[in-house]
This record gives C-alpha cells, sequence and structure tokens, in this order.
C-alpha cells in the first residue's frame, strides 16, 4: 500500500514534469509571472502595505476583493456535485473531479490572497487553531479560516483518492467517496456564507449589512464556476481523449440560466429597496452606480456588470442559444468578467467608499497589487494545470501502476547462453 | 547583556526592522523562525519576539521579560530610554468622555497634542482625532463633512465642528471580529490593542463605525527627538509597522490620574474628562445636566464618548 503509493507520488512528478513544448511553454509562463509577483511581494513585504493604494479609508482593496470571488468560484464545485450525486446522473458525474480540482485552485488562491493581504505574515500561527488564539465563534473571520482549510482537505482527500484508485486500478469504495462528496455540498455553502457574513455582520457599512449578501453571493457564485467549467471541458474534448457529452454541458448551462436569473433578481431586489427609500444609505449604491461628489471612477465598471450579466442571461436562457457553441462561450466569457467586478471591487470598493466619517478616498490598486495578484492567479492556474496533467491520464486509465510505462522500462535483453 | 552592541548606530536595514532586536547571537536557526523572518521583510526578528504570546496570556514573569526586551529594543533604535508600562485598569473605574460642540472651534490643537503625546508615525502622519468641519444648516450629516479644511482662522461662518476618535463602546464591534483577539476592551471601558499580536488584517477597521482605528501601511517615522518616552504597552510604546493602532484615552497618563493629551490642550474647554462611576467627576455633571448625544447610536454600540451642547 505505501509502496504503490509511493509509486504514485514518484508517477505523479513523472508526468508533470514531461510534456510538450505548448505544455512547456504554458507553464514557463505561468512560472515567469509568479516570479513577477513574488518580486512585487517582497518589495511589499520591504516597504509595508503602503506600497499598495489601500489607505484608512479603504482599508480593503484588489486583494481582498480577489479573495472574496475566488471564494465563490471554490464553492460552485458543487454545482456540478449536486446533480451528479443526487439524481445520480452519469454524464456529469464524471466530469466532477474536475470541478473539485477547480476548488483547489481557487482555494490556494483565495489564501494567497489573505497572506497577502495581512500586514504581519509572520505572525501567521497567531491564527491556528490551539497553537495561536483564534476568537472563534465571535470573529467570522476566524470561522472562515476553519471552512476554508476544511474545504481544501475535503476536496484534496477526494481528488487524491479517486486519482490514487484509478492509478492503482481498483474501483473505489463507494461507501467512503460518496458521504464526503455529499458532505462538501454543505461545506460548500458554508465556505461562502460565511464569507457573506464576514461582510454582512458589519453594522458600520450599511453597503454589506444586507440580509440577502449570503444569498447573492452563492448565486453569483453559481454563474461564475460553472462558467469557467464549461469552457475547460470544451477545451479538454479538444485535447485530450477525455469524452465529455454534449448533454452534459448542455445541462450545466441550463441550470446556470436558472441561477443567473436568481442572481439578476436579487440584485434588482437589493439596487430597488436602496435607491426607492433613498435613505441616508444610498450614498454607496449612488458611488457604486453613478458617481458621488464628482468621484466616479467605479460606474463604468458597474455598469459593464449589469450589462453583461444580463446578456449572458439571455444567451443561457434560450434554448437555442445555449446550444450555440460560440453563444454559449461568449456568454461564459461575459458572466464570468461579469461577476469579477460585481464580487470584487464591486462589493469592496463601495463597501468603504465613503469612508465611516463621510470622506470619499478614491482607490484604484497600485502596480504592486495588481502584481502580485497576477502572481498569486499563476499559482492557482499552475496547481490546476499541473492537477489537470496527471489526472487526464489517470482518469483515462492510459497511466496506471500498470500502464502507460515506456519500453526502456523493459529487462536488457540477455545474451545468448554459451555452452 | 550585550549593552556595548545595542547601543551602535542603528544602521537604516535595522532601522526599517521596526522594533526587532539586534543581538545576532539570540537568532533562532530553526525552519519556522527563519520563514518568519522572511516573511516580516525586516531581516531580523528575534526569537523571543516571534514566540512571544498575547499580552492577556501572558505570566508576571513573562511581562517583565517582554518589558525589558522592548524598552532594550526601542533604546537601541531611539538611543533613548523608553519606560514602558505595564499599569492595570484601577478599580472601580470606569472612563468617560464628553464633548461641547458648542464651544469647538476646530483649531486641531487636540489632533497635535495627540500625535506628540502617542508616539504615532510622523510621516506619514498618524492621527488619531479627526476633526470634521459640519454645516450648521445640515447638522450632524456625516455626507457633508469637510475633513481637510484649511482656512486663515477658524471657526469658519456658518460651520461647527466636530472631533471624533475612539468612542471606547461598551459594545465594541472591533473587538468582537477580531479574528485573533489581539484588541480587547480593559476594565475601565478602554479598547486597546496588543500590537505584538495584531496580525494586520484590518477586519477592525471595516467593522469600526467612527474610522477610529489606523494602520501602519508603512514603517512608522518617528525620529528619535520626538519620542515620548512614557509610555504603557497598550498605549503609546512605539508601534511597529503592518499593526493596527487607536486612540486609548491616552491610558499610559489617564491611569496615572492625569488627564489625556487632548483635554489638556483643548483651549476652549471643549473636553470633558472623569470617571464614569463617580459621583462628583466632571463627567458625571455633565451627563446630570446637559443633554448628550452618542455618534450613531442607532448602532448600538453604546460608546462612553458623549457630545453635548453646553450653551
Amino acid at each position: 500500500m505505501l509502496r504503490n503509493f509511493r509509486r504514485f507520488i514518484t508517477d505523479t512528478v513523472q508526468i508533470v514534469t514531461h510534456g510538450s513544448r505548448y505544455y512547456y511553454a504554458w507553464v514557463g509562463f505561468l512560472l515567469l509571472l509568479i516570479a513577477v509577483g513574488s518580486w512585487a511581494y517582497i518589495g511589499q513585504l520591504n516597504e509595508g502595505l503602503i506600497v499598495t493604494r489601500m489607505r484608512d479609508q479603504v482599508s480593503w482593496g484588489f486583494y481582498i476583493g480577489n479573495f472574496t470571488f475566488l471564494v465563490g468560484v471554490a464553492a460552485a464545485a458543487i454545482m456540478l456535485v449536486i446533480p451528479a450525486y443526487i439524481y445520480d446522473w452519469e454524464p456529469i458525474k464524471e466530469i466532477t473531479i474536475l470541478g473539485e480540482m477547480l476548488a483547489i485552485s481557487a482555494l490556494v488562491m483565495c489564501l494567497g490572497f489573505v497572506m497577502v493581504d495581512i500586514g504581519r505574515p509572520d505572525r501567521f500561527w497567531h491564527i491556528m487553531p490551539f497553537v495561536g488564539r483564534l476568537n472563534w465563534p465571535q470573529s467570522m473571520l476566524a470561522w472562515d479560516v476553519l471552512v476554508l482549510n476544511a474545504y481544501l482537505v475535503l476536496n484534496y482527500f477526494v481528488v487524491t483518492y479517486l486519482l490514487y484508485c484509478a492509478y492503482t486500478e481498483r474501483h473505489y469504495v463507494k461507501k467512503l467517496v460518496t458521504p464526503l462528496v455529499l458532505l462538501s455540498i454543505p461545506m460548500a455553502v458554508s465556505i461562502h456564507t460565511v464569507t457573506a457574513y464576514l461582510y454582512n455582520g458589519l453594522g458600520a457599512r450599511p453597503f454589506w449589512n444586507s440580509a440577502i449578501l449570503a444569498p447573492r453571493f452563492l448565486a453569483s457564485a453559481f454563474c461564475s464556476g460553472p462558467a469557467i467549467l464549461l469552457i475547460l471541458l470544451q477545451v479538454l474534448r479538444k485535447t485530450t481523449k477525455l469524452s465529455i457529452k454534449d448533454e452534459a454541458i448542455f445541462k450545466i448551462a441550463e441550470l446556470m440560466a436558472y441561477t443567473m436569473g436568481f442572481n439578476l433578481f436579487l440584485t434588482a431586489a437589493e439596487s430597488f429597496k436602496e435607491l426607492y427609500s433613498g435613505t441616508e444609505h444610498v450614498v454607496y449604491f449612488q458611488y457604486l452606480l453613478f458617481g458621488l461628489k464628482g468621484h466616479n471612477t467605479l460606474v463604468p465598471y458597474a455598469w459593464a456588470s449589469i450589462l453583461f450579466g444580463f446578456v449572458a442571461f439571455i444567451l443561457f436562457l434560450v434554448p437555442k442559444f445555449r446550444t450555440n457553441w460560440k453563444l454559449l462561450n461568449l456568454g461564459c466569457v461575459l458572466i464570468y468578467a461579469s461577476v469579477y467586478i460585481e464580487k470584487g471591487m464591486g462589493l469592496i470598493i463601495p463597501g468603504l467608499t465613503p469612508d465611516a466619517l463621510g470622506e470619499i478616498y478614491v482607490y484604484t490598486p497600485s502596480f504592486t497589487e495588481i502584481a502580485v495578484a497576477a502572481g498569486i492567479f499563476a499559482i492557482g492556474f499552475l496547481v490546476f494545470t499541473l492537477m489537470l496533467k496527471a489526472a487526464v491520464p489517470m482518469m483515462l486509465g492510459e497511466f496506471t501502476i500498470s500502464r502507460g510505462r515506456k519500453a526502456t522500462e523493459a529487462p536488457p535483453a540477455s545474451d545468448p547462453i554459451q555452452a | 547583556m550585550m549593552d556595548g552592541k545595542l547601543t551602535s548606530q542603528p544602521d537604516s536595514a535595522q532601522q526599517a526592522s521596526g522594533g526587532c532586536g539586534l543581538d545576532r547571537r539570540d537568532f533562532l536557526g530553526t525552519g519556522v523562525a527563519a520563514v518568519a523572518t522572511a516573511l516580516t521583510g525586516c531581516g531580523t526578528l528575534s526569537k523571543e519576539e516571534f514566540l512571544q504570546h498575547n499580552f492577556q496570556e501572558l505570566s508576571k514573569e513573562e511581562v517583565l521579560s517582554v518589558i525589558a526586551r522592548l524598552e532594550k529594543e526601542y533604546k537601541a533604535k531611539y538611543g533613548r530610554d523608553v519606560k514602558v508600562g505595564t499599569t492595570p485598569a484601577m478599580p472601580g473605574v470606569i472612563f468617560g468622555y464628553a464633548l461641547d460642540l458648542s464651544r469647538c472651534i476646530g483649531c486641531r490643537r487636540c489632533v497635535h497634542a495627540c500625535v506628540k503625546e502617542n508616539n504615532q508615525s510622523r510621516s506619514p502622519e498618524v492621527q488619531w482625532i479627526r476633526v470634521l468641519e459640519l454645516d450648521k444648516e445640515e447638522g450632524v450629516n456625516l455626507q457633508h463633512a469637510e475633513h481637510y479644511y484649511n482656512p486663515d482662522e477658524v471657526p469658519r461662518e456658518g460651520h461647527f465642528y466636530m472631533p471624533v476618535q475612539c468612542q471606547q463602546c461598551k459594545k465594541p464591534p472591533c473587538v468582537k471580529v477580531c479574528p485573533v483577539g489581539a484588541t480587547w476592551r480593559e476594565k475601565d471601558g478602554i479598547t486597546v490593542v496588543d500590537y505584538n499580536w495584531c496580525i494586520g488584517c484590518r477586519y477592525c477597521m471595516a467593522a469600526c463605525p467612527y474610522g477610529a482605528r489606523h494602520f501602519n501601511w508603512g514603517e512608522p517615522n518617528l525620529p528619535p527627538d520626538q519620542v515620548n518616552p512614557d509610555t504603557h504597552y497598550l498605549g503609546n510604546r512605539p508601534r511597529p509597522k503592518g499593526v493596527v493602532e487607536k486612540c486609548t484615552f491616552c491610558v499610559q497618563r489617564t491611569r496615572k490620574g492625569l488627564y489625556p493629551a487632548c483635554v489638556e490642550i483643548c483651549p476652549t474647554g471643549s473636553r470633558k474628562f472623569g470617571n464614569l462611576l463617580d459621583k462628583e467627576s466632571e463627567i458625571r455633571y455633565v451627563l446630570e445636566n446637559k443633554r448628550v448625544f452618542k455618534l450613531k447610536e442607532e448602532l448600538n454600540t453604546q460608546p462612553n464618548f458623549f457630545y453635548f451642547y453646553g450653551v
């Protein structure tokens, strides 16, 4: 068992370090981005967060915006798990493992964005349960640390176990996998709910202090996460022998149409309440949608997000459109961009602008923030690429403990025996 | 130990290290400490500093050794004797503050007296008090607040002034959200920060409805000749970069029976301070004889900081 596992590890390393020219170019590109990001981060460590454009007024920015968006991507893996396991719908089942790998990569990026945002990363151990002093259950951030890490471990275990079984040519133990996969459904809901509560629980920030923030988070996550997967599935179909039925892709697209409609409805409900009642809390929506006192940095992004979200909804809703590959992919890009704006900067910045005392500080990310963020995205893409590189041949049964080896591993031909 | 070495001129790299120990022999070669050192970006982080636990959990002996270490570090950094006190809350005392909006003229002397007293970074300057210039016609409406007013003379026609600092809430949202318990409310009602435990996540800043918390975005720049050497561990001792700080009602002064610096400097007598549990105190006189209000009462943070119109 242990020897097999060791072979599994060494073979995995073997697979991910050997590939085509394109593979090397892609990995090299990601490593380059990671190098740029690391260089920028070292600068930030030396100078402090002053190299970002965050200040006391807008104390969270690009890093936390990306973190929030990516929690949604991680949660969306369940979008595939629910129909696959609850309705026992086979065409999707095979690709659930891809969703879980996406979740792992997104979580790696989430933790990366939190790490680069804190002022004292050398004190990371203070937040570790038992070792440090986790302010649980009071602090929502303490909850978030726990659920994000638990979700990461859960997904990591399931993916590793399934691949290991494929590698050793055994069938996985259903009694072990099914409960874990089912557990990942409430876990996915919980990571995004807790992340929403993080903002939701702050009475000081009326823009976030809304009861439908968590539902909005979930609805938008179930749009953006699967959008990535839909594109990915098409790429995998073309580049590998992985067979993914059209049926599965269209089914996911159909489910996405419902969540997109629901997401638009929730956004409209929130906007109506704020704009129609027009209380003093309306200033944050005004800053986002129309600009305030001549400051309108966010306005074009906010309207682009709304427009993209609406067009994507139409494209996914009409069966004729969503079964047209070009329109489907256009819809994926649009909804991804829409949610990225809405859940990233469109959530964090108006939450903090105007600030608690009414001051408007116009925040835009600095070069360091963009470079560090690019580095973290590159790490996430690299993790995903490497996992995919190893997983696909194992899932296909092309590479197992007994198959897929090169002929050089055959024993040397022995000389004829001399009489 | 090693006093001769410690008084040597700190070079720029060591200055940037912000209170890191200088005695190289104290350093551990362990993997964790090395990683942590790399993460501070300062190149120097003593094992003791890295492993120091939350102030509330320290034994008396541990507190003494922490204080000794800090005083040694400040001596090395500023070339002066900085005393770090740990005076606890006095029994039977809860501090309260009242500010007379009809007297305040917006001169901002309190802002600068606070910076001088509390060893804030001078550039960029961190200010714990923000004085808002408000329209008389609008009343207390923060959306009409002017933060950067700079006329030749104050008060300006048609305006009144509202200084805002930590409101020392009875239900402080900042304390609730801190993921590591680096900030808490002391028995005398003062919310404090353990600058050696704060991880710099800034969740408390998002939670504070009064903009009272401030972050050391860069290395605090405190010229040695401007250091106030009379400090408190939970108050005005020099801070490292990457941590949050806030008004403590000058805990280093008030626990010795002195007024906060802002009260003492105010030329108009707008600022009243005292023990809420003492019936004879000036603060109780204000509560009894003036009609007070709290800023953002609807958030139920229950400040011990009151505003009133004295005339």
